[in-house]
């Protein structure tokens, strides 16, 4: 045993704290890892009972998401052989491919509401962030409790006078819709963060650039941007968790053209029986892109969320 | 280079006046002083000289030409900042060129300036380096050369060296001052710091609650005060003040007071009323023949002189008297002004009366 430090922990204590942190990752983990693995097992191998730890891994359920099958009879699965490994897989089946299903384009709406409202939100909340932080604006502190006050209900609780306006609007299931009603519900918390970032920017550094023969918005976007660049980060993956995983709203005013993911997924269950490999394909897949997009932006993130716990 | 004009300049903040009607001129190539106590609304003259603020009222004249409401982009000033304000996203040879490209420069070009203005200020190695990891001094050298670079018509230096430690600053003032010397550019300082006001300022501007209290060379200020403010500010220990109420002819050479009277400059107007006595400490001997006495309270050693304050009947005195001279504590002293350097006040106002003495002085602050 080592004796004792003001900065080392003990071995003991080191020991005890790995055991809980693996723990912990354990807990949170093995749902995910639950339903990636599903989403590579045979529909039997999913509700097998007692659960298959070990089981022959298949594309089956990525096949079922992205395809429309129809039944077919002996004669017709002759007359037309599979081509494809995927044409194969439906083909062993006793069925054939009619066409793509909606999931690819449920997907693209997804990436283009969330990236459209995640863009608006940290575009216009900088802008605003920065006019709050730098000019002398009249009610400056009401304004800004004003913004704040939009986030004190769940956005939810609106849900009836929304749809009532977009109906009225002709905004119901529409991106553009949907890009305004997240980059709506976002704004709020981007200007707040965003603020918190800039002021901590100090103004000498604008002054500096005003000095040296730029412009207020030269200033502004060579100096302060890079500067903030880790607080816009970091609102962005905020903005982009919550307008890509919303459900609510997507459920009430989206079930055509600009319906998302989120509530197009469980519609799977109800296609080919109980599909839950499909459905664990889906919800795999759905995860990716804020995967991609928050280990892009990991290192502003994790600066960015204690950005101001310490004064420098 | 420019002469800098300042008209009756006023900034109010809402309900709070920062500056109130300050006047004074700065010529060209000079190394001029703005110095006061923290919140006196010096930082604040500076900046609408520079275009960071703009003025509630009045005129600012850089060059013989009015710009009181000009961006600061147009006005082709430098600026030094208190904490530097080095870009940190750019490394120190980007920062330096960072004017320079705003102008359009040739790169080319932007290369030898840079490295010219690099070599005068011995940071050519350092160069390439990022501003994080660059020590106090260094900051300081790149955000000179960030002045320095683009030949401005002046250069406002807010407080630059109150970052700096001590043994530091010193150096550094030093080589501002070098720097100020060989390209005789017209300096605006600002400080709170009246030793480096003196040590390197052609002239100040001392300011206290928005308002312009004396302006003048550093030797002027020093020992004509025009106001008990000044008086008190600079100095240290600052001059002694002597409370009393009385009254004085047009041409006196004599004030009386309750328990003595003092030989003066010869007054140039007659007043009546509360009165306050200014000498400075160096200028109080202990003489034994002296009938003006007190009993010694204190004395601090400080090398070559001691500072031995004394009490008397009409108030406190502070002498500056070579340490080798033995005072004992409560012992009785006789104490001798240099009459010539006495300068009176109004007490009420805080206002120097004209004298022999200061009229010079007074005529313009």
């Amino acid at each position: 045993m080592s004796s004792y430090s003001i900065t080392e922990p003990s071995v003991r204590l080191k020991w005890i704290a790995c055991v809980l942190v693996v723990l912990y990752a354990l807990i949170t983990l093995v749902p995910l890892l639950w339903i990636i693995a599903t989403g590579f097992k045979s529909s039997s191998d999913a509700i097998a009972y007692p659960p298959k730890v070990v089981f022959e891994p298949t594309l089956e359920g990525y096949v079922n998401l992205f395809t429309l099958q129809n039944r077919a009879g002996a004669e017709q699965l002759a007359a037309n052989p599979p081509t494809t490994w995927y044409e194969q897989i439906v083909h062993d089946k006793g069925m054939v491919i009619s066409g793509p299903s909606r999931f690819g384009e449920r997907f693209m709406n997804s990436v283009i509401i969330g990236f459209g409202s995640t863009f608006l939100s940290v575009f216009l909340g900088t802008l605003a962030a920065y006019a709050f932080s730098r000019y002398r604006i009249p009610l400056k502190d009401d304004l800004m409790f004003f913004i704040l006050s939009t986030r004190m209900m769940p956005p939810i609780a609106v849900a009836i006078p929304i749809f009532l306006m977009f109906r009225a609007a002709g905004l119901s299931d529409t991106h553009a819709g949907m890009i305004l009603l997240y980059t709506a519900v976002n704004l709020s918390l981007a200007v707040w963060l965003l603020k918190g970032f800039i002021d901590e920017i100090p103004r000498e550094y604008e002054e500096a650039a005003l000095i040296d023969g730029y412009t207020r918005f030269q200033a502004f976007v060579k100096v302060v941007l890079p500067q903030a660049a880790t607080g816009i980060a970091s609102t962005a993956i905020f903005c982009l968790i919550f307008a890509w995983n919303e459900y609510a709203f997507a459920v009430l005013l989206t079930s055509g053209t600009a319906q998302t993911a989120p509530p197009f997924i469980p519609t799977i269950i109800g296609v080919g029986g109980r599909d839950w490999p499909a459905v664990a394909a889906g919800a795999t897949l759905f995860l990716v892109p804020v995967m991609v997009f928050t280990i892009l932006l990991r290192k502003h993130l994790l600066r960015g969320i204690t950005f101001g716990a310490v004064r420098k | 280079m420019a002469e800098i004009v300042i008209k009756n300049l006023r900034k109010e903040f809402g309900s709070f006046t920062a500056v109130e009607g300050s006047s004074f001129k700065i010529e060209d190539g000079e190394f001029f002083m703005l110095l006061g106590p923290s919140g006196c609304g010096k930082t604040t003259t500076l900046r609408m000289i520079a275009g960071l603020e703009l003025p509630t009222s009045g005129e600012i004249y850089i060059d013989g030409e009015e710009c009181g409401r000009k961006p600061a982009s147009q006005r082709d000033i430098a600026f030094v900042f208190q904490m530097f304000a080095l870009y940190p996203h750019m490394n120190v040879r980007r920062n330096i060129s960072y004017p320079l490209a705003s102008q359009g420069m040739p790169r080319a070009q932007i290369r030898d300036k840079v490295a010219e203005v690099a070599r005068i200020l011995g940071i050519t190695d350092i160069l390439d380096r990022p501003v994080g990891g660059l020590s106090g001094g260094d900051r300081q050298r790149v955000a000179l050369g960030r002045a320095i670079v683009r030949d401005p018509k002046c250069f406002l230096m807010d407080e630059p060296l109150g970052a700096l430690d001590a043994e530091f600053r010193e150096h550094m003032a030093e080589e501002l001052r070098a720097l100020h010397d060989r390209m005789g550019a017209t300096t605006v300082y600002v400080t709170h710091d009246q030793l480096e006001a003196m040590q390197m300022g052609d002239k100040i501007v001392v300011m206290n609650h928005g308002v312009v209290e004396q302006f003048g060379t550093p030797q002027d200020i020093y020992d004509k005060p025009a106001t008990m403010f000044v008086a008190g500010f600079i100095g240290s220990p600052p001059m002694n003040f002597l409370r009393f109420h009385g009254r004085v002819a047009a041409g006196a050479t004599e004030i009386a007071m309750r328990h003595a009277s003092f030989k003066v400059p010869q007054t140039r107007s007659p007043f009546e009323g509360d009165m306050a006595l200014g000498v400075r400490p160096e200028h109080v001997r202990l003489s034994d023949r002296s009938t003006f006495r007190g009993r010694v309270l204190a004395s601090e050693y400080l090398g070559t002189t001691q500072i031995v304050t004394v009490q008397t009947q009409d108030g406190q005195i502070k002498a500056r008297v070579p340490s080798d001279k033995q005072v004992r504590m409560d012992e009785a002293v006789g104490l001798e002004f240099t009459s010539s350097t006495i300068t009176l006040f109004d007490a009420q106002t805080g206002h120097a009366l004209r004298s022999e003495l200061n009229e010079g002085v007074l005529a313009h602050g």
